[in-house]
């Protein structure tokens, strides 16, 4: 857990407080993004908790590994760092040092072993699906996403309970980006840290969130809530401004197909006659219908149409499907793969293709309003 | 990790003539001052009192070069402990206001000619080593002190930040972050100021120093192009050792970074 409360930032030779007034509470195991427009404090705020910038007034308390809330300003602030993990997005990896000696380097602090250090290394390394081969390289062999990768392997090595991360992601490509956050929030449901995260970027804020906290050009908070009471239901204009005329469809981001599918859809069996299918499909008043194997596996779809006075069994008429979509997908992708095709009703497949469910554009369109019209979308 | 194979066979053509040829070149010259300017020196005659006998050896040549070597070791290495903390502490907060001060002193060691401050302070300090060894130290602080206090400041704010964010104390940051990471652009201002002393320690000569210096200025009143050859060549083959085996030592202690 990470407190602020009222915590005021004041710099030297300014009249204007550059955070002002600023409480909130980010639960443990939570991530809570910052985010604002440029010189809004987002930085200076996350920077105090480690004290790299001393608040003027307020106070600052952390939860300890021990379940202790500590008073971070009564805390010597080199102890205190080697108890936070701390990523910027520069990295800021030691050039001089190897990939090995660079993880261990809040562990050496910390009096590890060699042995220690080294097995620890190792593991971050296939947290981060990386060889351990990077142990004994220099940062400057590295790829900008690995080194990334390192940096907040770097940052967790010591396994501190609260990290802060300074726009971790903000200078890698767009598609690496998106591949890292998806890499990191998967992380995070093993590791379960409580996170300060800072972004300018809204999107990445929502993506990474479980809470959000955004700030005005004063420092002073205009809304602290999860990314979903955000979206639905904004604070005050700036938060609207701030948050973008697209506000509907970014809720998309949040819903994942898995929760608004048709978990009893319509199916044939390809061992199933020609004949069955027909009678079925008369039954059901359906012109098309999909196929599955024995396994659930997709197959493909049959009309109506093509069966028509036909014999036999339907593996025979099964056209395959132009597009599924994985279990996991956001809604946001799912409408624009669905806007894609022309069908109206796409299958929705697990890890092993098997047939999980069906959705379709007005199931997409009734998620919406109801997010919209009770905003409860953060206990799902 | 697979690069395991024997030292031997890693070893490239291009690494010979880096490792021997200004050697092997300097081993030459030497030897051609010996055959040219040393051997025809007649026993008994003015240049054999002063040079030496080539016969029973030349001890006056080999002392003129120790003396030189000590002329310019001293100050360099006095250099190397005044300029290095100095460069250190004008990048550290609440110094950076003496920095002007620091660098204004070094530049005036360097921007008044080398033979007028050897004039100026033996008008203080008097003649002989003492005070070549106090000019040339006055000499080498500007470029050790730039060079340090430069390649600080060129360490990467990241580096930094990320290191205290982790928790290093400010000693660590310096000791394990900073002086590493400058230690290059350091060694070159170190090596420089070496280099230019060789030179430079010649004129110790004209404040009875002694040194290779002595044979040129002894030999110039007396038009013997002889003597003034030995102590302008044996000079130069000096300067040229010392860089070379400076960047020898840079390369091994130098982190690369390519």
């Amino acid at each position: 857990m990470i407190k602020l409360e009222h915590v005021t930032k004041i710099y030297p030779g300014t009249t204007s407080p550059a955070v002002d007034d600023l409480s909130f509470t980010v639960p443990t195991g939570e991530i809570c993004t910052i985010v604002g427009p440029s010189g809004c404090g987002k930085t200076t705020t996350m920077k105090m908790v480690n004290r790299l910038i001393e608040p003027t007034d307020g106070e600052i308390y952390v939860l300890n590994e021990r379940g202790e809330m500590q008073n971070v300003l009564e805390m010597d602030p080199i102890i205190l760092r080697r108890n936070i993990g701390y990523v910027i997005q520069q990295i800021g990896l030691f050039p001089h040092r190897t990939i090995l000696q660079n993880m261990g380097t809040v562990p050496k602090l910390l009096e590890w072993d060699n042995t220690r250090i080294r097995s620890r290394a190792e593991e971050l390394l296939d947290m981060m699906n990386m060889p351990h081969e990077f142990l004994d390289r220099y940062p400057h062999e590295l790829s900008g996403g690995q080194r990334q990768r390192i940096g907040v392997a770097r940052a967790m090595a010591s396994d501190p309970p609260v990290m802060l991360m300074d726009e971790p992601f903000g200078a890698i490509d767009p598609i690496n980006r998106n591949l890292l956050q998806n890499e990191f929030l998967r992380l995070q449901q093993e590791i379960k840290k409580t996170i300060l995260f800072v972004t300018h970027d809204i999107d990445e804020a929502i993506k990474m969130g479980d809470k959000i906290a955004i700030l005005n050009a004063n420092g002073q908070l205009e809304q602290y809530d999860s990314p979903a009471k955000i979206l639905s239901e904004p604070a005050n204009e700036f938060i609207e401004d701030f948050v973008g005329a697209d506000r509907t469809l970014k809720q998309l981001n949040l819903i994942r197909v898995e929760e608004v599918m048709d978990k009893k859809p319509f199916l044939l069996q390809s061992t199933q006659s020609v004949e069955e299918a027909l009678q079925v499909m008369d039954e059901e008043g359906q012109d098309y219908a999909y196929v599955v194997d024995s396994d659930r596996r997709l197959q493909g779809y049959v009309s109506r149409k093509d069966l028509k006075e036909k014999s036999g069994w339907i593996d025979e008429y099964t056209t395959t499907a132009a597009t599924s979509l994985p279990i996991t997908m956001n809604l946001r992708d799912a409408l624009s793969e669905m806007l894609m095709v022309d069908y109206s009703t796409i299958c929705v497949v697990d890890n092993r293709d098997r047939v999980r469910g069906t959705v379709n554009t007005a199931m997409v369109q009734e998620a919406l309003m109801e997010t919209h019209s009770s905003g409860k979308r953060e206990e799902v | 990790m697979e690069e395991k194979t024997s030292f031997w066979s890693r070893i490239t053509f291009s690494d010979i003539v880096d490792w021997t040829l200004i050697p092997i070149l300097m081993i030459g010259v030497v030897i051609s001052v010996y055959i040219w300017l040393l051997l025809p020196i007649e026993p008994g005659s003015m240049e054999a009192n002063i040079i030496g006998d080539p016969v029973s050896g030349f001890s006056n040549v080999w002392a003129s070069v120790l003396q030189h070597l000590k002329l310019i070791g001293i100050s360099s290495v006095l250099a190397i402990l005044a300029a290095v903390p100095a460069g250190i502490l004008i990048t550290r907060e609440g110094f950076r206001d003496f920095a002007d001060i620091i660098l204004g002193v070094a530049n005036f060691g360097q921007s008044v000619p080398s033979i007028a401050i050897l004039a100026l302070f033996m008008g203080i300090m008097g003649i002989g080593a003492p005070t070549a060894i106090f000019a040339l130290w006055l000499y080498a602080l500007l470029p050790i002190v730039r060079n340090t206090a430069t390649g600080i400041d060129e360490v990467s704010a990241d580096v930094i930040e990320a290191a205290r964010g982790m928790g290093l104390t400010n000693r660590q940051i310096l000791f394990d972050i900073e002086l590493p990471l400058s230690f290059p652009v350091m060694f070159a201002g170190i090596r420089t100021a070496s280099v230019i002393n060789v030179g430079t320690a010649a004129l110790g000569a004209f404040i009875g120093a002694g040194g290779l210096g002595n044979f040129i200025i002894t030999g110039i009143p007396l038009s013997r192009e002889r003597m003034i050859l030995i102590g302008a060549i044996l000079t130069a083959v000096m300067a040229v050792m010392v860089d070379w085996i400076l960047g020898k030592i840079e390369d091994r202690l130098v982190f690369r970074r390519e």
